[in-house]
């Protein structure tokens, strides 16, 4: 039995539909992700789960058991803000230790309990500062303390990284992982940063306009993006258009590619063919290899640990695609400005979408 | 199609928890006493102008005479006419002490400051005072503005002392938000200043205006101690009112004259309102705050206009201190304490200034804590809507109602022989209820102001973890609030000291307040007892005042220790 079965779930502001019939389960000490754009959704539905802002109509259960119409105050999880929400006049141990007190439980008791909560999330020695005096990280870390404190069945995060910056985050990505794998709390962590939710999430849902578009594990939605929306949001993507012309085959601007068969789409069907720039291949091509291609070398972008090159199809008007070149590939092939060489795009990491 | 199958399903209903349901009655509460204390007042003061004296209904009949009479009708126009005036010279006049105060560099800035506040700490009585002494018969300036000064010009000039540090606050808060990027720009544009001044700064303290404007337009409209000091044979709404239920015992009547003056009050509110609500989203964006840098001869020239407007001021305080300690105006100049031996002046004595004192204390306490946990509980309260939204009128209507028409829906009601409460008529408990009404919509915004600042997820922490809502107020949200709370109990305690025209009718003899005793003084031909008394609550109001702002310096600081970095 999943943890938490959310069954068609939907919140309307008025005319504003901002989930519509939202189904999603989630297991037992998973870790999942909602990831989407801005406005799609993911803190209502986070919210939903939790009681602040009920759905409109459909029903949540957890452990079995309906929450559907319970105040928050009657569910089980413990919660993270954005913004943290911690209270600044009180200490480090006096808000991780808040939701302890008022479940009466011996003074030394709790001190223990709060003193290993705070050991866990790596700040033994803050307990008599306010939060004003600690850093971002810190103020996150004494959060998720005080959240996990009551040891609740479910634990939410909405954006719990965004307000920090991109060493912290970095750094903090992993220790929240690390914890969560430790303690095997079940948790769901809203983001809209796919990065985060490709290297923390046991599953990710991705959600678009208040509707799920995908889920799956981080690997299947980078792999096998399901929606061109998804491929698009999830990664870099190129789209080239072109029409099916057979089950296995797409023309585009001339050029025919083979692909894995599409059941969906019927011959003729303007189609987007879709590949990823890394997946673009360029050394050692055999000479019988599918899908080869002639390019030229249009643009060339350092970014660091490699280059992303902008390649012109040759023999098209105007397709082209671009392809990522680490350092050694461009040194070994002397790629430049201009260049003409031969790439290929291998049959299965080509995705088709219906255009 | 889908949305259609999906409005189909049943939507759902959300139990309450625990806390829900005791905020819910929190907030139905808080209704009932503000309906109590604040609409059916007033509701009693609608009908009552559509009864004779006899309390029979008659229709229109007092509106019809009232607008019948010229004499009357002739006192609104005064009214309007001294409210114009006032606005056109008070509101240019703070606007550049404003200026000068946030935008240039001023020697001795909280000086200035401060010197601009005392008005507010004064009942409106004592302008008035002032200026019999300078300008009246046996004034030192007799005849120095070419006739009388009881009359529209001493009004004027009354309003214009009272009213400023209203239209200054305001217009400081509107320029001290400016954002310097803008004046940056236009720099960098090559702009003149006096250009920069017009598409710049007056555009960006528009709101301001228009805010600062609508305000004296109101206060000047429906103050009553000025017009009754100096008015003579000027006759304005607010003594009208005072004359028909006081003089002539004419309730229904005050009732129509009270409307009158209740009509444009409310309309100004409603103005105001919505000037208001457009200056949030102006505030909205980041702006980056203007530190102005010192530039001679603009600070000169500020300076020189600021030490002008504060010697005005000063000289009104001055004069009505020093006429209250002088024997015999003019004839004999020698000083006296004699003027403060009250008991000689009015059979209360001193104890008109003790039940002040008590009066302002209780309605600072228990008013404070009114507003400070109804607007908790009205911004805290899941759905609930309807009542909420009925809580928030209530709680806004009293700005829109002058204190003299507040008072007399307060005698229709509480005197009212079949009303339960009618016990408390006649008690310092009803002038502080009084009191605390008049002044509510203020303590309650501050309040919500400082609620809405706070993280508005602390509620949805406290739920998660279990931890009932009450005590989330009492460790966390009030503490934070503390500064404000401070704020509020303040405003109270000073305004409570200086109101005049809310409590006139509601007073007993022995529960009359220092502010009335004051006009009861005035009225028996006592000036210098009168200015004695009013000079007693500034000292009263502003120490106070001044205790805050210590308080604030240091206990608060260390309090609040958690504020530091
Ligand atoms: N109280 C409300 N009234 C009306 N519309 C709302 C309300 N709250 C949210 N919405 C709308 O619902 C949609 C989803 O909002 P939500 O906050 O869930 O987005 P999100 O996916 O969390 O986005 P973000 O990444 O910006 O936080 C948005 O279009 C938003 O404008
Ligand atoms: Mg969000």
């Amino acid at each position: 039995m999943p943890l938490l079965e959310v069954r068609n779930l939907s919140k309307r502001y008025g005319d504003f539909t901002a989930l519509g019939d939202i189904s999603l389960d989630i297991a037992e000490g998973e870790f999942v992700c909602f990831l989407g754009p801005s406005g799609c959704g993911k803190t209502t539905l986070l919210r939903a789960i939790a009681g602040l802002d009920p759905q409109s109509s459909g029903t949540i259960h957890q452990k079995g058991r309906d929450i559907s119409a319970l105040p928050p105050s009657k569910r089980d999880f413990g919660i993270v803000f954005q913004s943290y929400a911690l209270f600044p006049n009180l200490t480090v141990v006096e808000n991780v230790g808040y939701g302890l007190v008022s479940r009466r439980q011996r003074k030394a008791a709790i001190g223990l309990r709060v003193n290993e909560l705070l050991t866990l999330v790596g700040l033994p020695d803050a307990g008599s500062k306010y939060p004003a005096q600690l850093s971002g990280g810190q103020q996150q870390r004494v959060a998720l303390a005080r959240a996990l404190a009551t040891s609740p069945g479910l634990l939410l995060l909405d954006e719990p990284l965004s307000a920090l910056d991109a060493r912290v985050r970095l750094r903090l990505r992993h220790e929240i992982k690390a914890l969560q794998r430790t303690l095997g709390v079940t948790t769901i962590m809203v983001t809209h940063d796919q990065e985060e939710a490709l290297t923390m999430a046991d599953r990710i849902v991705v959600m678009n306009q208040g509707a799920i578009e995908q889920v799956g594990t981080p690997q299947e939605i980078y792999r096998r993006p399901a929606t061109a929306f998804v491929a698009d949001f999830v990664g870099s993507m190129n789209f080239l258009a072109g029409t099916l012309v057979a089950p296995d085959k797409v023309k585009v601007d001339g050029l025919t590619f083979g692909c894995t068969a599409q059941d969906g789409l019927a011959p003729g069907a303007k189609v987007a063919l879709c590949i990823r720039p890394e997946d673009v291949r360029v050394r050692d091509l055999p000479s019988d290899i599918a899908n080869r291609v002639a390019v030229e070398v249009a643009e060339l972008d350092f970014v660091g640990a490699f280059c992303r090159a902008t390649l012109k199809v040759q023999g098209t008007a105007d397709v082209a695609m671009t392809a990522d070149f680490s350092s050694n590939l461009i040194r070994d092939l002397g790629v430049e400005l201009g260049r003409k060489l031969d790439v290929a795009l291998p049959p299965d990491r080509l995705r088709v979408f219906a255009a | 199609m889908s949305l259609a199958a999906s409005n189909r399903l049943p939507v759902l209903r959300v139990a309450m928890s625990r806390d829900d349901l005791m905020m819910r009655l929190g907030v139905v509460l808080l209704a009932v006493v503000l309906l109590v204390i604040v609409g059916l007042p007033l509701w009693s003061l609608l009908s009552k102008g559509f009864e004779d004296r006899d309390g029979k209904f008659v229709g229109l009949a007092n509106y019809v005479s009232y607008f019948s009479t010229p004499a009357l009708f002739d006192s609104a126009l005064n009214s309007f006419h001294v409210a114009a005036v006032c606005t056109l010279i008070v509101v240019p006049l703070a606007f550049f002490y404003a200026y000068a105060l946030t935008r240039t560099v001023l020697p001795v800035r909280w000086l200035f400051q401060g010197i601009s506040l005392i008005p507010i700490f004064a009942p409106s009585l004592l302008p008035g005072l002032a200026l019999v002494y300078l300008f009246g018969n046996q004034g030192f300036f007799k005849g120095a503005l070419g006739g009388p000064i009881y009359g529209f010009d001493g009004i004027v000039i009354a309003q214009v002392f009272y009213c400023f540090p209203h239209a200054t606050l305001i217009l400081v808060t509107a320029l001290a938000t400016a954002d310097a990027r803008l004046y940056e720009a236009a720099d960098a544009l090559g702009a003149s200043k006096l250009r920069v001044f017009f598409t710049v700064t007056l555009p960006g303290a528009k709101y301001g205006l228009i805010s600062a404007a609508l305000v004296v337009f109101t206060l000047v409209l429906t103050d009553f101690g000025i017009a009754k000091v100096i008015g003579g044979n000027f006759n304005v709404l607010a003594t009208d009112v005072y004359k028909q239920v006081i003089g002539q015992q004419n309730f229904s009547m005050g009732a129509v004259v009270g409307m009158v003056l209740l009509a444009p009050a409310a309309i100004a509110f409603l103005v105001d309102r919505v000037v208001q609500r457009k200056q949030v989203a102006l505030l909205t964006a980041r702006a980056v705050p203007l530190i102005p840098k010192p530039k001679l001869g603009r600070d000169l020239f500020f300076t020189a206009f600021c030490t002008v407007v504060s010697l005005g001021i000063l000289t009104i305080l001055g004069m009505a201190a020093w006429g209250s300690l002088i024997k015999y105006w003019p004839y004999n100049l020698s000083l006296t304490l004699a003027n403060y031996n009250f008991t000689n002046f009015d059979a209360s004595g001193w104890d008109s200034y003790f039940n002040s004192v008590e009066m302002a204390i209780g309605a600072a306490v228990f008013g404070t804590a009114l507003m400070f946990v109804g607007a908790w509980l009205n911004e805290k309260t899941r759905e609930f809507f309807l009542m909420r939204g009925i809580v928030q009128f209530l709680a806004f209507l009293p700005m829109a109602v002058p204190g003299l028409v507040l008072g007399l829906g307060y005698i229709f009601f509480f005197n009212a022989p079949n009303n339960p409460l009618n016990f408390l008529y006649a008690t310092l408990a009803i002038l502080m209820i009084n009191t605390v009404a008049h002044f509510y919509t203020v303590g309650h915004l501050t309040a919500t102001t400082a609620l809405k600042q706070i993280d508005p997820e602390f509620e949805s922490v406290s739920a998660s973890l279990k931890v009932p809502v009450w005590r989330t107020f009492a460790r966390v949200t009030a503490p934070i609030c503390l500064p404000a709370i401070l704020d509020i109990a303040i405003y109270l305690f000073v305004n409570a000291m200086t109101t005049v025209s809310s409590v006139i009718f509601l007073y007993a003899p022995d529960t009359k307040l220092a502010s009335v005793a004051a006009v009861n003084i005035e009225e028996a031909g006592t000036t210098a007892a009168a200015a004695a008394l009013c000079i007693v609550i500034v000292i009263t109001s502003a120490a106070v005042k001044a205790l805050h702002v210590l308080a604030d310096r240091f206990l608060l600081g260390r309090l609040q220790a958690w504020r530091r970095r």
